[in-house]
């Protein structure tokens, strides 16, 4: 029997990779995250998970046991922020590259200097060329769930990618919430044990991460991109036998109240709650408002989102980072980018918020989505405004 | 010649390469030839982690490869921490029963930049935390894969590209970084130095370290006829006259107790070894005189932790 | 079966994570090419110690049938450390023509 249990989100993220039986993790703990990885050294302590615990020394050596660890063929899992992700920067890109799949919760933190604890999505915005496939989430359910989808999407043997669930900081991550925890047999019927098709192994040696000059590395960039591409089909896949088990359905991009509205709001992670709560107070005023939310960051789902503007004469984009000294912010300028060649396409108007864990309240929203279409009808003489700076 | 032959002889040496010939190390690699009889030692029931660097670019070039081991290749400075994943996945999996618990030599292969460097941080981190793999470290003593630029294991006197010599220096001004102490301070099982002009010596030690539960570093001494501009059919005899003068001294720390492998009586002097290379040719008689006053205090001090490894 | 060529290899042939599946495919290089010396033995001193064998960077000094060790010239690079290490002077280095 499922169990409904609350907890912080944190911790529930142990939980998960506890069902999913886990081989290995390999972590440094880094605030808002530290909850994750105390907690699953929790679990291991007590013999409740049966994993190899690497408590490295840094984040680079973190992920960089972690492509070990994939390569052998374990399950692998750790969890960062801010920082963190930066410190392992490089090492990212290899993951993608050489196709070793490793499962990362990210708590969303913003980026030094000036340091911060605090959440918003600089870190993540930093890392959108890794080529990982990455999520977000808006709730504790959605981190659960998508820390399992995200074993089962990167060891499909279609797929051998490492896969970003993206929560933000102390937003959700210290969130206690009531989590629906399924039973275990459920999780080994959606997820099948890890099987990487070429692992280092005597038995048939093989050789991993040979150097490519110039005559052949733009076709293992190719090889590269067309299966991050291809991946999303997987991803539709396993969503789907996800909600036919569990039943809870995720989609590339989730429409709320968009039902005829001419202006919509976008936004992506756990402030998407939020501003749900604005779209009905408005939509009760009359007002034909709706909310869309990226939920697949990457692989970028361009054919879901322009479904999901159709009809709309203005997209106010609300971006928790900034792309410093661009034209925008990085989710407005790809959503910019996206929809230019579309018929009949959308004004887009960027307002940048919620930096550095500040809080955005409902009717925070409401003067966004006001200010943005104001912008739109109106123009500016900027190309973003930072919301709620003190001037 | 004053070897030991304890367990490896001639007869006792595989025919197998397991690193194919036809692999791009300059003439006269001494560190190929380091990495071939390393090899030899392990067998291959192995797995390599390596970091860039001289025998990562000669050996794997896409869409070939030169190894007939299983071996993989990440970055520069994250060996140690690549080589702590997989023993541990290893580990894992063959306690859950989701592989055969086979025994499997993981070992981590860098060069000295890539080990007392760059690669430093994850090392230690690898050695404190006691996984069960091999360390081994290539010195070539410079950064010689992308031109012979200065590493901390570069010695003193040394003219690489980024401490070249000059008139206002003497080039490297710094003396090596003692790495088999600093392993050695980790209080793990097994270290060693090694090189390939004592053949056997280093096949035996490598076969040590594989064959210990828990960390090992075999710090091996490999002659680059390149950067240290020295004729390539000298790399054996100028890593034979770095042991007899005592510039690198042969030995084993085993559990904390130091034991010297190769014991030269009346060292032959410094100047035996840096005349046959064009890296020290800049140094005049007082520097010289430095480095062997240098090269005599330090071989005394290793002399004193092999005395009290006798205790 | 390994590439004969780089420019033989499309996109589509990449392996998973650009992994290398044929052990040691890179033995059809020939570094032969590299040497402007090559050693030449005067077996008549060869006590078949080995030592050659065990020195040669390449790997490439093979025991023949009658025990003797030869270079395999698809692979010397002429370094000269064999002829330098020989106990017996069997080995001398030559100069190669053109």
């Amino acid at each position: 029997m499922a169990e409904r249990v609350g907890m912080m989100v944190s911790l529930a993220i142990g939980e998960a990779v506890k069902l999913a039986n886990v081989d290995v993790v390999a972590a440094y703990p880094i605030t808002p995250q530290t909850h994750i990885v105390e907690h699953l050294a929790e679990l291991v302590a007590e013999g409740e998970l049966d994993a190899s615990y690497i408590p490295v020394e840094s984040e680079h050596s973190a992920m960089s046991a972690c492509l070990g660890s994939a390569a052998v063929g374990a399950r692998t899992f750790t969890a960062t922020a801010g920082q963190g992700l930066e410190l392992m920067h490089e090492v990212l890109y290899v993951a993608a590259s050489m196709q070793l799949p490793v499962v990362m919760t990210v708590a969303n933190r913003a980026l030094s200097a000036p340091l911060s604890v605090w959440g918003d999505h600089s870190d993540a915005m930093a890392v959108r060329d890794t080529g990982w496939i990455q999520i977000f989430t808006e709730s504790g359910q959605e981190v659960f769930d998508n820390v399992l989808c995200a074993f089962r999407i990167g060891e499909d043997k279609r797929v051998l990618l490492p896969v970003m669930v993206h929560l933000d900081g102390f937003h959700l991550s210290h969130m206690i919430e009531p989590i629906l925890i399924p039973d275990k047999s459920d999780v080994d019927k959606f997820l099948p044990p890890n099987k990487y098709p070429l692992p280092l192994d005597p038995e048939k040696p093989v050789t991993m991460g040979a150097f490519g000059p110039p005559i052949i590395y733009s076709e293992t960039r190719k090889a590269q991109e067309e299966n991050l591409q291809a991946s999303k089909k997987v991803i539709l896949e396993a969503w789907k036998e996800f909600n036919d088990i569990f039943g809870r359905s995720y989609s590339p991009v989730e429409s709320y109240r968009t039902e005829n509205a001419k202006t919509l709001l976008l936004t992506m992670g756990s402030y998407s709650q939020t501003a749900m709560t604005t779209i009905d107070k408005m939509r009760g005023e009359g007002k034909d408002v709706g909310l869309v939310r990226l939920r697949l960051w990457r692989p970028f789902p361009l054919k879901e989102l322009s479904e999901a503007v159709k009809g709309a004469e203005t997209i106010v984009v609300f971006d928790r980072a900034l792309s410093l000294g661009g034209q925008a912010g990085p989710v407005c300028s790809e959503v910019r980018s996206a929809l230019y060649n579309s018929d009949g396409r959308p004004k887009i108007t960027n307002i940048i918020g919620g930096l550095g864990g500040r809080d955005v309240s409902p009717a925070g929203f409401e003067e966004i989505i006001n200010r943005g279409m104001e912008m739109a009808q109106k123009g500016s003489d900027r190309e973003y405004e930072i919301y709620g700076v003190r001037e | 010649m004053a070897d030991n032959y304890i367990k490896y002889g001639k007869r006792q040496v595989t025919k197998d390469e397991y690193l194919a010939p036809g692999h791009r190390a300059c003439i006269g690699c001494g560190e190929a030839l380091a990495v071939r009889l390393a090899c030899k030692a392990l067998g291959p029931n192995t797995i390599i982690v390596a970091a860039t660097g001289c025998m990562e670019i000669i050996s794997s070039q896409l869409p070939w490869t030169s190894w007939r081991v299983p071996w993989i290749h990440t970055l520069f400075e994250n060996t140690a921490a690549v080589a702590s994943g997989i023993e541990s996945g290893l580990k894992a999996m063959a306690r859950k029963g989701i592989k055969p618990d086979k025994k499997v030599n993981v070992v981590a292969t860098a060069g000295d930049g890539g080990t007392s460097d760059i690669g430093l941080q994850a090392l230690s981190g690898a050695l404190e935390r006691g996984h069960n793999f091999v360390y081994i470290c290539w010195d070539n003593e410079a950064y010689m894969n992308t031109g012979i630029q200065r590493s901390s294991a570069t010695p003193y006197g040394a003219s690489t590209t980024t401490a070249p010599a000059g008139k206002k220096s003497i080039g490297q001004v710094t003396w090596k970084k003692n790495m088999p102490l600093i392993a050695a301070a980790h209080n793990i099982p097994y270290v060693a130095t090694a090189t390939p002009s004592y053949p056997f010596d280093l096949m035996d030690k490598v076969a040590k370290a594989a064959a210990i539960e828990g960390p090992a570093y075999v710090h091996i001494f490999s002659v680059c006829p390149t950067g240290w501009r020295s004729a390539p059919e000298m790399t054996i005899e100028l890593g034979r006259l770095a042991v007899q003068t005592g510039v690198f001294p042969l030995y084993e720390v085993e559990n904390g107790k130091y034991k010297l492998n190769v014991n030269i009586v009346r060292r032959k002097p410094v100047q035996d070894y840096l005349k046959l290379q064009g890296r020290f040719r800049h140094l005049s008689e007082d520097d010289i005189k430095i480095i062997q006053d240098r090269t005599d205090k330090d071989y005394e001090a290793l002399m004193e932790l092999v005395a009290k490894g006798k205790e | 079966m390994p590439f004969k060529s780089e420019s033989e290899v499309t996109w589509k042939d990449i392996e998973i994570g650009s992994i290398v599946v044929e052990p040691g495919s890179a033995e059809q290089y020939s570094t032969g090419g590299w040497r402007s010396q090559r050693p030449v033995s005067d077996y008549s001193k060869c006590n078949k110690c080995g030592l050659c064998y065990i020195y040669c960077p390449e790997g490439c000094i093979e025991q023949q049938e009658d025990g003797f060790y030869k270079a395999n010239l698809f692979y010397c690079k002429g370094c000269g450390i064999c002829a330098q290490e020989c106990p017996k002077d069997v080995i001398t280095m030559v100069e190669e023509e053109g």
